[in-house]
């Protein structure tokens, strides 16, 4: 067993409360939700929170909500949620994909979006879908609402914008007719973090041709979508030799650090594998007549 | 109870094949583990328990310059700190190891690897000893540590071992086998000579329950009671006499359930110690369990070999001979478990499953800056090093000789009639049937199939890999005369006894891990004596409750712990014909046996019972001369020779062109355990064996980086396979007894994780082969597949 130091804790009863509480016991607070990469550093000893806020009585963070043009998705939702949301699925296939190689049932089942976006870890996969989704993400605080593009809420490795007197509230990912995404992961084994991983959106034209796509990349040493990538595939028709520049692109956008997953020359080489294949899945399922009549 | 007389899976299997004692009969351990009242050592809670936690150091190689413990003596919960200065003074500051060295239980001088043990807290709760650890203050000057065994020998390698008088390098042993000037004359004239360096890296057991003891030393009887989890509670209990000085009569070994063994629980760890230590200093029970980064980083490894391999043979495929010449980094402290002989176990048996006319192996142990260990990990003694040595090798000339890997080994077998087979570096082989084997493997696999869809997906540019491992296994130790540990002889005892309503309680010397033994040998007991298995209970764990024996490891429970329980039931047999015999007032050698009864030849309905039997034994009426009044025995069973299982293992893999990944799409695991028992545990066993062995040969490996940091001391960074990694296993076998076991059993704990390494890493090899990487080591992740497929494959270590 490996033991935490030590800490006390206290269950808020909603968001309000949730603010009061981190604003009592101060900047030695944190915030807990699954708590499935928080305790871990607790149990290492890595990280040594005097207070725990535990937010999982606030139910009213845990949705998936169609409102308009958005999906909005609570910060308590859940990566089980997610995964067998067919909603989800339909509008955003991406979401699924990456669900299916995050962690575990047992992780899945108690870990949350909220804090795998505010973990901001760099092998984390949600903080790529979100990207190349274009979502926004809504943080209340002492000074009340605000809503930032992926961009400016992460902020780098273990890094984003959210104060430690703030809460992340929810994520709204918007709808977009002829749409279509994908995502792979290599991991050395089921359950372990990628290795590397790609991430694609892509909405086509009336014509078939890609109106606007977006690539992002984990656990490669690239933040946010590759921008050059988007550039070169927009108004172009699909095509296997597009997706092979776009590869090459995202291998020299990347800036990967050799580990026990992997040297440099083979993470590089997964970020142009990986971009061609989500570039590729993302395009066919674009293509789908269930794509079409999504509305934006 | 289900009796299963169907001929299980084995299509050509014949009556004999049967197997015996009740056969597929569930668990009679399962009921208590399923609903969670299993009793493992985290459970036990005794009055006033204390609890301990070990500082470990954090760094690899540093002397030891002070050590303040004020600040942790200070803290309100705590009892005790012990460090090495304290153990000095009762000369317990280093203990023996299993292999005729000393390891620190508390560090003393100097750091020798990282995790070491440099003191031990006592506090009244597991969270205060966790806590009162960073009250301690330690002062270390680090020094550059000693990381890759290929440097150990080198003039300017840090002397790790510098407390030994004398002591100028970092050999430890070398050892040698065979006749090497013969094996060079043959390699000298062969046709065809391929060798190829192949690195087995160090992996870890990783028990799903990590070790642990609670310490119980009554100061009025001068009693110790240890709670530990141990796979050799009597070699135990020795050494802890030796050890601590404590009379062996006043020591009680316990080891409840076990979580998992895999010889990671064979040895003595500073821990147990140091609960001792604990009990004796605060008179009260002690707590050590370690946690999951301490079991990982400090207890007992396996493999870390650096074997090259040389092969000869005729051009037309007759393989002549082999030689290796092996790096073994056994780490900081030589602490092996294997027969005290056997420096390097039994890797000397890496001749494998072929006739050769030659064969010479040299091993060099050395130390490094690394935990201690060597031999854990479900290995029968390096056997696991051997075959994959002598497997990766013979696919390497059947590439260079451009022959099918299937047709080359039928073409080199053993054969039947050639058994008992001695082979070139001392073994004797007791029986086996190895074209039999590899043929129902290949049927089962449906092997030409196969490597004509593997024709097909080449075409296409897909990557399938199909690879074989036919492996010899050698377990059972053993003979007395040949093999001990720190000189206790290998033999087990058994006792059994028949209560008076016929129900019985058999004790034994081994531990059981999770491999059954509750059932196993109530079931060899139930085949002699015909009591059905539910009525016989066994006892094991517990030194005041059995007779001694050398635990459970290297595959030995069946083999020999198997036969002194078989026949210890042919004793108790024997004695109730001469109790029949006077109830039906005839002779003894008119009786004949059936299963549960004695009856008059001749007449079938003159007969008693074994219940008949047992209660007339301790009943009133008057025995025969010379038998006293009850049903019981007692055996030693010293085993004439080891046993030889063998198998054909055939894997099927196919990799990712694009990113490396390897799925293992099917395996098929033909065994030969001998005389089968149970074939549910006989599977179980071999399901987990492949496991591991999927585990080791895809990703499983202990690294340090430069300054010698443990890069595995998590589950984060030390990948186990689970059941997403592996496929539907496709199990068969054979049954070959062997001749001179009192059931023909052979055993069966480890031939699966022995076997199952080289299958997986021939299959990825031949999946590379339109690449023409010959050879790759394990753990064939992604990363390492893919640069063996830009030819650039490079060994871990
Ligand atoms: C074995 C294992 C394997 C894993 N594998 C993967 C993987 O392959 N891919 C992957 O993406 N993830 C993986 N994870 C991480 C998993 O997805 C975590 O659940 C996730 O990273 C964190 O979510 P959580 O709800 O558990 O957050 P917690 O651990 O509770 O919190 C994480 C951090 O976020 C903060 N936080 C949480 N919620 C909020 C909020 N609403 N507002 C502000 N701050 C908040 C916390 O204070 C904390 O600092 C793995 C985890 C484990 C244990």
């Amino acid at each position: 067993m490996q033991i935490p130091a030590p800490f006390d804790y206290v269950r808020a009863t909603t968001v309000e409360n949730a603010l009061e509480l981190l604003a009592r016991h101060g900047p030695e607070s944190r915030v807990i939700a699954g708590g499935h990469s928080l305790i871990p550093m607790m149990k290492l000893r890595l990280s040594r929170p005097e207070w725990l806020i535990d937010i999982n009585d606030l139910f009213e963070l845990d949705f998936i909500l169609r409102d308009g043009g958005e999906l909005r998705i609570g910060a308590l939702t859940r990566h089980s949620t997610l995964l067998e949301s067919d909603e989800i699925a339909r509008l955003f296939p991406i979401v699924r994909d990456a669900e299916l190689v995050i962690a575990d049932p047992v992780v899945r089942n108690r870990g949350t979006i909220g804090g795998s976006l505010c973990q901001a870890d760099p092998a984390e996969d949600l903080s790529t879908v979100c990207d190349v989704l274009g979502a926004v993400a809504v943080v209340r605080g002492p000074g009340g609402e605000r809503s930032l593009a992926m961009q400016d809420f992460h902020r780098g490795p273990y890094q984003t914008a959210v104060g430690q007197d703030e809460l992340l509230c929810e994520v709204r990912i918007p709808i977009k007719a002829r749409s279509g995404s994908a995502y792979e992961k290599v991991e050395r084994r089921v359950g372990d973090w990628a290795v590397g991983a790609a991430g694609a959106s892509v909405t086509l034209a009336e014509d078939g041709s890609i109106a606007d796509a977006a690539v992002g990349l984990t656990a490669l040493g690239l933040e946010h979508t590759i921008t050059e990538a988007a550039g070169l595939l927009r108004g172009k028709r699909p095509a296997e030799e597009l997706f092979a520049d776009a590869g090459r692109l995202a291998a020299e956008a990347c800036d990967p650090v050799a580990d026990q997953r992997g040297p440099v020359d083979y993470k590089r080489h997964l970020a142009d594998e990986l971009t061609r294949r989500v570039l590729r899945q993302a395009c066919a399922r674009a293509a789908q007549p269930a794509a079409q009549t999504q509305e934006g | 109870m289900t009796v299963i007389h169907e001929r299980e899976s084995n299509p050509a299997a014949g009556d004999a094949d049967r197997p015996i004692g009740y056969g597929r009969i569930q668990r009679k351990e399962d009921p208590r583990f399923v609903r969670g009242k299993g009793h493992y050592i985290d459970d036990l809670v005794l009055p006033g328990m204390l609890h301990g936690a070990i500082l470990r150091a954090p760094v690899a190689h540093a002397r030891l310059v002070s050590i303040d413990t004020t600040n942790a003596l200070a803290h309100p919960k705590v009892l005790a700190v012990i460090t090495g200065k304290d153990l000095e003074g009762l000369k317990l500051a280093w203990a023996p190891t299993l292999s005729a060295d000393v390891q620190a239980v508390l560090v003393t001088d100097k750091v020798r690897f990282q995790g070491q043990e440099v003191a031990f807290v006592v506090a009244e709760d597991r969270y205060a000893a966790r806590d009162a650890l960073e009250l301690i203050d330690v002062e270390y000057d680090v020094l550059p540590p000693l990381v890759d065994a290929r440097k150990a020998l080198d003039a300017d390698a840090p002397l790790i071992r510098d407390e030994i008088e004398g002591r100028t390098d970092n050999k430890i042993f070398d050892w040698e086998m065979g006749d090497a000037a013969e094996t060079d004359a043959v390699f000298a004239s062969a046709d065809v000579v391929v060798s190829q360096e192949m690195v087995y890296p160090r992996v870890h057991p990783a028990p799903m329950e990590t070790c642990g003891a609670v310490a119980d030393f009554d100061a009025v009887n001068g009693k110790l009671t240890l709670y530990e989890t141990t796979q050799a509670p009597h070699a135990h209990r020795t050494l802890f006499a030796i050890v601590a000085g404590i009379p062996e009569h006043k020591i009680r070994i316990v080891s409840p359930d076990i979580g998992g063994g895999f010889g990671n629980k064979v040895g003595i760890y500073p821990g147990y110690i140091l609960a001792v230590v604990g009990s004796i200093v605060t008179g009260r029970p002690v707590k050590w369990v370690e946690d999951r980064s301490e079991n990982l980083m400090s207890t007992s490894f396996a493999r870390d070999y650096i074997m090259q391999g040389e092969i000869a043979a005729t051009k037309d495929g007759k393989i002549l001979a082999l030689r290796t010449n092996v790096l073994a980094d056994h780490g900081a402290f030589n602490a092996t478990a294997q027969p005290t002989k056997n420096p390097a176990g039994f890797f000397s048996i890496f001749t494998g499953s072929y006739d050769l006319q030659a064969a010479h192996c040299k091993v060099t142990g050395v130390y490094t800056n690394k935990a201690p260990g060597g031999v854990a990990y479900a290995c029968s003694f390096r056997v696991t090093e051997a075959v994959y040595l002598v497997e990766r090798m013979v696919d390497i000339l059947a590439r260079k000789l451009e022959m099918d890997p299937a047709e080359l080994r039928l073409k080199n077998f053993i054969k039947p009639e050639q058994f008992p087979y001695a082979n070139k570096t001392g073994w004797v082989y007791d029986s086996g049937n190895y074209e039999a084997a590899m043929r129902l493997s290949m049927q089962l696999a449906g092997y030409e199939d196969l490597r004509r869809e593997q024709l097909q997906k080449r075409a296409k540019g897909e990557l399938m890999g199909i690879g074989i491992s036919f492996f010899t296994e050698v377990v059972g130790a053993g003979p007395r005369k040949h093999f001990d540990i720190v000189g206790l002889g290998m033999a087990d005892g058994a006792e059994l006894r028949v209560h008076p309503t016929g129900k019985a309680v058999v004790r034994l010397s081994v531990q059981s891990q999770g491999q059954g033994h509750e059932t196993t040998f109530a079931q060899i007991v139930a085949e002699e004596l015909g009591i059905p298995p539910e009525n016989i209970d066994v006892v094991h764990g517990d030194t005041d409750q059995t007779p001694f024996g050398l635990g459970t490891y290297g595959s030995r429970s069946t083999p020999v712990s198997g036969g002194a329980v078989a026949l210890v039931a042919r004793k108790v047999r024997e004695k109730a014909k001469l109790i029949a015999a006077a109830m039906l007032e005839t002779r003894p050698e008119d009786l004949e046996w059936e299963k549960g009864r004695w009856f008059v030849k001749g007449d079938p309905t003159a007969g008693k019972t074994i219940e008949d039997i047992a209660m007339a034994a301790h009943g009133t009426m008057t025995l025969p001369e010379g038998v006293d009044g009850n049903l019981d025995a007692e055996v030693t069973y010293d085993p004439p020779n080891l046993t030889f299982p063998f198998g054909a293992y055939i894997c099927v893999v196919d990799v990712d062109p694009g990113t490396g990944h390897v799925k293992v799409r099917r395996f098929i695991a033909v065994d030969d355990c001998g005389t089968r028992i149970n074939p549910m545990i006989i599977e179980g066993q071999v399901h987990g064996g492949l496991t591991d062995g999927v585990g080791m040969a895809l990703m499983e490996i202990i690294e340090f980086d430069a300054d010698g940091n443990n890069l595995g001391g998590s589950f984060m960074d030390y990948l186990i396979p689970t059941a997403m990694e592996v496929p539907d296993w496709e199990t068969g076998f054979t049954v070959t007894p062997s001749p001179h076991h009192p059931i023909g059993a052979k055993g069966i704990g480890e031939s699966a994780t022995v076997g199952s390494p080289p299958a997986i890493v021939n299959a990825v090899v031949d999946a590379l082969a339109p690449f023409g990487v010959v050879h790759m080591d394990m753990p064939c992740t992604p990363a390492r597949v893919w640069a063996a497929m830009q030819g650039r494959a490079t060994p871990p270590i």
